[in-house]
């Protein structure tokens, strides 16, 4: 019976903490429904749902509000969005698998010694790195471009890392078999390795993707042309023009974070199972 | 096929503290062509290193490699036309058997056609069926998992097979059948194949010829029967053979015109053993009287009996297993416990005194320092 009591004191706890975690993100996704006037009531669920407001902050439809087509492109920032943080995922879980391999299953001088130094630099805060970054594009003529959003981020000491914990717990066997195979390395990658650390690339690119989806400094201090922003900055100049309309911005607000959360949901699985092998196997 | 030679091969691995350790200090071993041979010895002693230097898995700091008349020290393994059997498989999970098998071949960019060929043989050689080839390796058992490493070798056609303790992760059940298995392959196949185990009783069953190892030297090439019966030292006597070979330390006496062999003291109590030696071993050995001496002699060479031609001596039972065809029955003398093999079955209670009779035809006599054999040659 004591126990019981417990088990029902226990569920009451996890439920309230729950409600507190998910309230602002129901909240948000009322108000992003709710026309200008209902905005300031505290009801979750809107009296008279405007779900144009999402139509309106993707200019297609004036806003009911001030009559007008908003002035901001947020189509375009989404785009830009998913676009960066889609190459640069790419680009990582190649460099960082790539890495991973030469570090973990080929031997060489001083291999050790350069991954701790390569992993030192996880030490160094990224806000410290901005200005001589900012240098480097410059001198590359690569400030306000894709690319110059898209190079620096390509390369990840973390993902190096989580890739060769991975690597780490393949059986060398697998290397002999496929050089006596007649496998180069290029080939024993490609082939056998790869296949084998499928949840570490999956997890890999769930929190790259997640990480660069949200990056807002280094978009903010790279992007001078409104055609380039990303959501984070897009939705900070949203906010200083429209942050009085609180149902656009909601609406704003939901349609960037949908990605993440679809992404977190469908690969869920992937990602708990890719953290605990990883985990495991280091 | 080929023949693999290896001429004054040295392994050297580096040492934390500075330095080096030789795990394989200059053997000397020429594997003839189409032989299958087998490398012994116990953990660490150099076998697994020197096949994997055969392989090309691991640099060779010292002599040379032929396979053929090449040398093949610089050449990577997949240059090399060999294949080899890993004992925990190696077999890629993520691929089915059929890739598995093929994989070899794709690489080398046959014609599918060709691959499909080899790869349907080897399964029907080696008893996989058609629906077996479309399974993951995980779906496999222990047994058939190792079919599938071998059919993986077979497909590739190579000059030489390595085996590196293949059926170690086997029960026993198991490798009794794939030890025959192995052998008719290569009955079949009548390849060149060089076998490495831990296991004696695999080294006697399989090979034309058994190298024994210890420490990383070669402590004697021979066909099985030889090394059974004319074993070069106490290393090769006490390896081969299951129960090993009895090792009794003593001296010898000369009584009269008849030189024997008497067992050092010991603090059990029991007699020591003493036994006079045949007349052509006592020729041979006649030097070392009053020196110290290893008598060997082999557990089936000693009967429990009390007549026979043999010498008669006794001693006090220890413990006895019966096997059921055979009962093992341990025995203490003065300074040594010896085993006897007995036919049938025999019961007998600790510390009972029973007579036996002794071979000594069969006895081997082993110098007290250097631990080779002095009557090896008398063996023939």
């Amino acid at each position: 019976m004591k126990r019981e009591v417990q088990l029902f004191f226990k569920h009451c706890g996890m439920i309230v903490f729950v409600v507190a975690m998910i309230l602002p993100f129901l909240w948000m996704a009322g108000t992003s429904f709710k026309p200008h006037s209902e905005v300031e009531r505290a009801s979750l669920v809107p009296d008279s749902p405007q779900p144009q407001n999402y139509a309106v902050v993707l200019k297609k439809a004036p806003d009911a509000f001030t009559g007008k087509f908003l002035d901001l492109d947020f189509g375009r920032w989404y785009l830009n969005s998913v676009l960066i943080a889609g190459w640069v995922t790419a680009l990582q879980v190649m460099t960082s698998c790539m890495a991973a391999y030469a570090f973990s299953r080929i031997n060489w001088p001083g291999r050790d010694k350069v991954f701790l130094l390569y992993l030192g630099t996880m030490m160094i805060p990224g806000l410290v790195l901005m200005l001589p970054n900012y240098q480097i594009m410059v001198s590359l003529h690569l400030v306000n471009t894709y690319s110059g959003l898209i190079l620096p981020a390509a390369f990840s000491a973390f993902g190096t890392f989580l890739m060769r914990q991975f690597m780490g717990g393949i059986s060398k066997s697998y290397d002999e078999a496929a050089f006596i195979d007649g496998a180069t390395h290029l080939q024993l990658f490609l082939e056998v390795i790869l296949p084998l650390v499928r949840p570490g690339m999956v997890s890999l690119v769930i929190l790259s993707f997640m990480g660069n989806y949200q990056s807002f400094f280094w978009p903010l201090v790279m992007v001078k042309d409104d055609y380039l922003r990303t959501i984070p900055v897009g939705l900070l100049s949203f906010s200083g023009q429209y942050g009085q309309q609180t149902e656009l911005l909601m609406a704003a607000t939901l349609m960037s974070v949908a990605p993440l959360i679809i992404l977190f949901i469908v690969m869920q699985k992937q990602l708990v199972e890719g953290i605990q092998l990883g985990g495991v196997k280091g | 096929m080929a023949q693999v030679r290896l001429e004054k091969l040295v392994k050297t691995y580096p040492k934390d503290s500075g330095g080096v350790v030789t795990i394989v200090k200059g053997i000397d071993l020429t594997i003839e062509d189409h032989e299958f041979l087998v490398m012994v010895g116990p953990s660490g002693c150099g076998k697994s290193t020197t096949l994997r230097m055969i392989a090309g898995l691991e640099e060779v700091n010292g002599g040379e490699i032929y396979i053929g008349d090449r040398v093949v020290n610089e050449v990577p393994p997949k240059d090399r036309d060999i294949a080899m059997v890993f004992q925990n498989y190696a077999l890629y999970p993520h691929m089915t058997v059929y890739r598995n098998m093929a994989f070899g071949l794709e690489l080398r960019k046959m014609p599918k056609a060709e691959i499909d060929k080899r790869v349907r043989e080897a399964a029907t050689i080696l008893g996989l069926s058609d629906e077996m080839l479309e399974r993951k390796p995980k779906a496999l058992s222990g047994g058939q998992r190792q079919r599938v490493a071998l059919g993986r070798a077979i497909v590739r056609n190579p000059k030489v097979f390595l085996f590196d303790e293949p059926l170690s992760n086997l029960d026993a059940k198991m490798r009794v059948q794939m030890r025959t298995e192995i052998v008719r392959l290569h009955a079949r196949l009548n390849s060149t194949m060089i076998y490495v185990t831990h296991d004696q009783v695999e080294a006697m069953t399989m090979g034309d010829r058994i190298a024994v190892m210890k420490d990383g030297y070669i402590q004697q090439v021979a066909d099985p029967l030889t090394l059974y019966s004319r074993p070069a030292n106490m290393f090769v006597a006490g390896f081969i053979g299951s129960p090993p070979m009895n090792l009794i330390e003593g001296t010898l006496e000369a009584r009269g015109d008849v030189l024997t062999f008497i067992e050092k003291a010991g603090t059990t109590g029991n007699p020591r053993i003493t036994l006079p030696l045949e007349a052509n071993m006592a020729a041979v050995v006649k030097s070392y009287v009053g020196k110290k001496i290893f008598l060997g002699i082999r557990p089936e060479d000693i009967e429990e009996s009390d007549a026979g031609t043999g010498v008669l001596f006794k001693a006090k039972v220890d413990v006895s297993e019966p096997m059921g065809a055979e009962t093992l029955i341990y025995l203490k003398s003065a300074s040594h416990t010896l085993v006897a093999r007995a036919k049938g079955h025999r019961i007998h209670t600790p510390d009972e005194e029973i007579q036996l009779v002794i071979d000594m035809k069969s006895a081997h006599i082993f110098d007290g320092e250097t631990e080779e054999s002095l009557t090896a040659d008398l063996k023939a």
